[in-house]
């Protein structure tokens, strides 16, 4: 656990960053925390009390020399651990692309997942078709583990023809029902307690469907995050909860946001098992996440989970990060990057190499570029065409109310 | 059949919807096992069970979302917030969650919420049990708004909000729940004997985006909703005048074509709320009114409102709009 820094000479307490631009970041090299040092209780019978090591502690399963170590190794096999690496690749690679199209003015805004890769894949991969995914605008990966089309993406970040939710949203504010990932509002926290009532629904419909949500250590600070876990204490319902730490709420550190000692911690208070994990472990984060689908699967209810990490890049498109940190902090982080940690893994058990991952680096970035292309068949930022303006009028009620249709009539189109 | 008051009324619209529809679930604060602090929901979890009713820990944020997820999931969520007051730390929720779903996701998630929640003064509640805060809503695209003012009105667009596939923000307005009231607190009537206590038992809907004509009349058209209907009809009584009242019933999308068609028969309109002049919904009507029968009119129109100041405990009488002003506002109409 990382001590809290604060100033002292203020009036009252304030949290302050590890480091400030000009400064040298240094997390003092590797985690201290080692793959092995927290056991596995049983998901069907363990107590909240039984995971307060866990919640304190850093839970790993890739150790520094990418070796799989420990009872949380998931024994995932190699096409299941490819099939992460490729998806990992693929958000990337696909965001890469995007943030240069928003450079060169062909998307209004963007904002990427850079360092935070493996959170949503790695958790949605472990877990089933049917349980719901309600993500903020920081898991748009988990949308690739359940199929959907980047070209569908990319009409939705343009706001083209072809976007799914007729160019209303911003980009990156995806919708894919299909997958059962459910819309991405911009409030902060507003998902977190949502997702507690959507795994009511599942628990009194008496479905084996789980429901996933994460939200920031920022947005801890919001009421939706309380409600959530005091609802999700008081009712049981099949959810796991996820706290994705990665340091900074655009300018805000962390250690602005709290004066708590890990956001795992604060679940055992309301007698939730609470975990601590190594978000940038590929392995620790599926092994968690099947751990407590495992729980809620066997009517024991929620999990909460802090995901600790580092957002590598930068807030949104419209962010600097160079104003606040230092530019190097990325480098230093003690948990590396999750995309080099699991193919080191994956070379080192003899399943990968170097020339592989050049060939699916660039058969991704092919796939980007087309998909890019055909998008833009539908409509660019800068010279539409656009959903037709009718669809400001459409779905704001089931039926369109006379109002509104007088509104519409009265724009003309 | 025997009379209802507004609570008997609304519980029998609960009781229908949860016996007909197994995806209604009820809860909010103290509605379970208590069944409600104004008793609305007395009865129905023993009924239908502590899945289907259940007191929800004391967070009307966490109301509003828990709503909307379970109605996102396939259930049809009645939530209770125990009084309109207490709603704001649901707004968010409400405003940029519920109301916004459908059309942020392109129609492929919608929730079917309903949040009753008792509304207006009379009850000497004060700041914070009097408001009635419906312009906060009706400001809201997404949203329906609906105010009962009768136990028969309350059962039937209760149901019609339950049974609505869009989010419906109810507003029960708690000085009625056990009788009308005339505008004299020394005057405590019943709802016994009343024409609109007069409930049937089994379902029936009265259709949303309806106004109700209470009273047929020529000289001048009284627009009210809630409590203030009734107000408003000992006013029109004291006044002497001819006057068609209408109780709106719904706020969002509102009956204007009855509103209109009103105003330009008589010439002459007085709005009616219980709520803050300013920018209350009293400004939307009368703009409309003024777009649509300004050629009609034959006298300035005049809203009877709530003062722009925060609800007063014992000085309530001199806030809430009294049969007396509104009695004045209908004779200036008549004098121009």
């Amino acid at each position: 656990m990382t001590e809290r820094l604060t100033a002292t000479t203020a009036p009252y307490t304030i949290g302050i960053p590890p480091f400030r631009p000009g400064e040298d970041a240094d997390f003092g090299g590797a985690f201290k925390e080692q793959p092995g040092d927290l056991w596995r209780p049983d998901p069907a019978t363990c107590s909240s009390d039984d995971t307060a090591p866990h919640a304190r502690g850093l839970l790993r399963v890739l150790n520094d020399n990418g070796e799989a170590k420990g009872e949380w190794d998931p024994k995932l096999d190699a096409t299941e651990l490819i099939q992460g690496l490729e998806y990992m690749m693929r958000l990337r690679i696909f965001d890469d692309r995007m943030i240069k199209m928003q450079r060169t003015g062909k998307l209004s805004f963007y904002m990427r997942s850079f360092g935070e890769e493996a959170v949503a894949i790695a958790q949605t991969m472990a877990l089933e078709a049917q349980d719901w995914v309600f993500p903020s605008y920081r898991q748009p990966g988990a949308q690739f583990v359940r199929g959907r089309d980047m070209v569908s993406m990319i009409c939705h970040c343009i706001g083209n023809t072809e976007d799914n939710v007729r160019g209303r949203q911003m980009p990156v504010h995806y919708t894919y029902k299909e997958g059962r990932f459910i819309s991405i509002s911009s409030p902060v926290g507003t998902q977190f307690s949502q997702a507690v009532g959507v795994a009511m629904a599942s628990a009194y419909q008496n479905k084996d469907e789980v429901c996933i949500s994460w939200l920031g250590d920022g947005t801890s600070a919001q009421g939706d995050y309380h409600y959530a876990l005091n609802f999700a204490s008081t009712f049981k319902p099949p959810v796991i909860l996820n706290v994705v730490n990665n340091q900074w709420a655009i300018s805000t550190h962390a250690n602005l946001a709290t004066g708590g000692r890990t956001f795992a911690e604060r679940g055992l208070a309301y007698d939730i098992p609470s975990f601590r994990v190594d978000g940038n472990d590929f392995l620790a984060l599926y092994s968690i996440t099947k751990w407590a689908r495992d729980r809620a699967s066997a009517g024991m209810g929620p999990t909460h989970i802090e995901v600790y990490t580092y957002r590598a890049g930068a807030h949104s498109s419209s962010d600097d990060p160079s104003a606040y940190r230092p530019n190097d902090e990325a480098s230093c982080w003690p948990g590396g990057d999750p995309i080099q940690r699991l193919k080191e893994h994956l070379v080192l058990i003899g399943e990968w190499d170097e020339e592989k991952h050049e060939a699916l680096a660039q058969k991704i970035d092919d796939e980007v570029m087309a998909a890019y292309k055909e998008a833009c068949e539908f409509g660019d930022l800068a010279s539409g065409p656009y959903p037709p303006a009718s669809t400001i009028f459409t779905e704001v009620y089931e039926t369109v109310p006379w109002h509104i249709q007088e509104q519409r009539e009265e724009l003309g189109k | 059949m025997p009379d209802m008051n507004m609570i008997k009324s609304l519980n029998s619209a609960l009781s229908i919807s949860l016996k007909q529809d197994p995806n209604v679930v009820i809860f909010g604060e103290d509605v379970g096992y208590f069944g409600g602090v104004f008793r609305v929901t007395e009865g129905l979890q023993k009924e239908y069970g502590p899945h289907r009713v259940f007191d929800s820990p004391l967070a009307e944020g966490g109301i509003a979302a828990i709503a909307m997820g379970m109605g996102l999931n396939g259930l049809r969520p009645v939530a209770e917030i125990q009084f309109a007051d207490y709603i704001f730390p649901a707004y968010d929720q409400i405003v940029n969650e519920i109301a916004k779903l459908r059309h942020r996701s392109g129609g492929e998630f919608s929730s079917p919420v309903t949040i009753r929640t008792p509304a207006g003064g009379g009850i000497k509640g004060g700041h914070h049990h009097s408001q009635s805060p419906e312009a906060q809503f009706t400001h809201t695209p997404g949203l329906k708004v609906v105010y009962c003012s009768t136990p028969y009105n309350a059962k039937g667009l209760l149901l019609a909000s339950i049974e609505c596939n869009d989010p419906v923000i109810f507003f029960e307005p708690k000085r009625c729940y056990r009788g009308p009231f005339y505008g004299d607190p020394h005057n405590v009537p019943t709802w016994n004997g009343h024409p609109d206590a007069d409930v049937p038992e089994d379902h029936y809907i009265v259709p949303l985006e309806q106004a109700r004509i209470v009273r047929e009349g020529s000289a001048c058209t009284v627009i009210a909703y809630g409590t203030m209907v009734h107000v408003a009809e000992q006013a029109i009584k004291d006044s002497g005048i001819d006057c068609e009242l209408i109780d709106l019933q719904t706020l969002v999308p509102w009956d204007r074509d009855t509103v209109v068609n009103s105003v330009k028969k008589t010439g002459r309109c007085v709005i009616v709320h219980e709520a803050p002049k300013t920018s209350g919904f009293g400004a939307e009507m009368s703009a409309s009114v003024q777009e649509r029968c300004f050629y009609h009119l034959e006298a300035p129109i005049q809203r009877v409102t709530g003062w722009d100041t925060p609800f007063p405990h014992t000085t309530e009488w001199d806030y809430l709009p009294s049969p007396q002003r509104i009695a004045e506002a209908i004779k200036k109409t008549q004098e121009e």
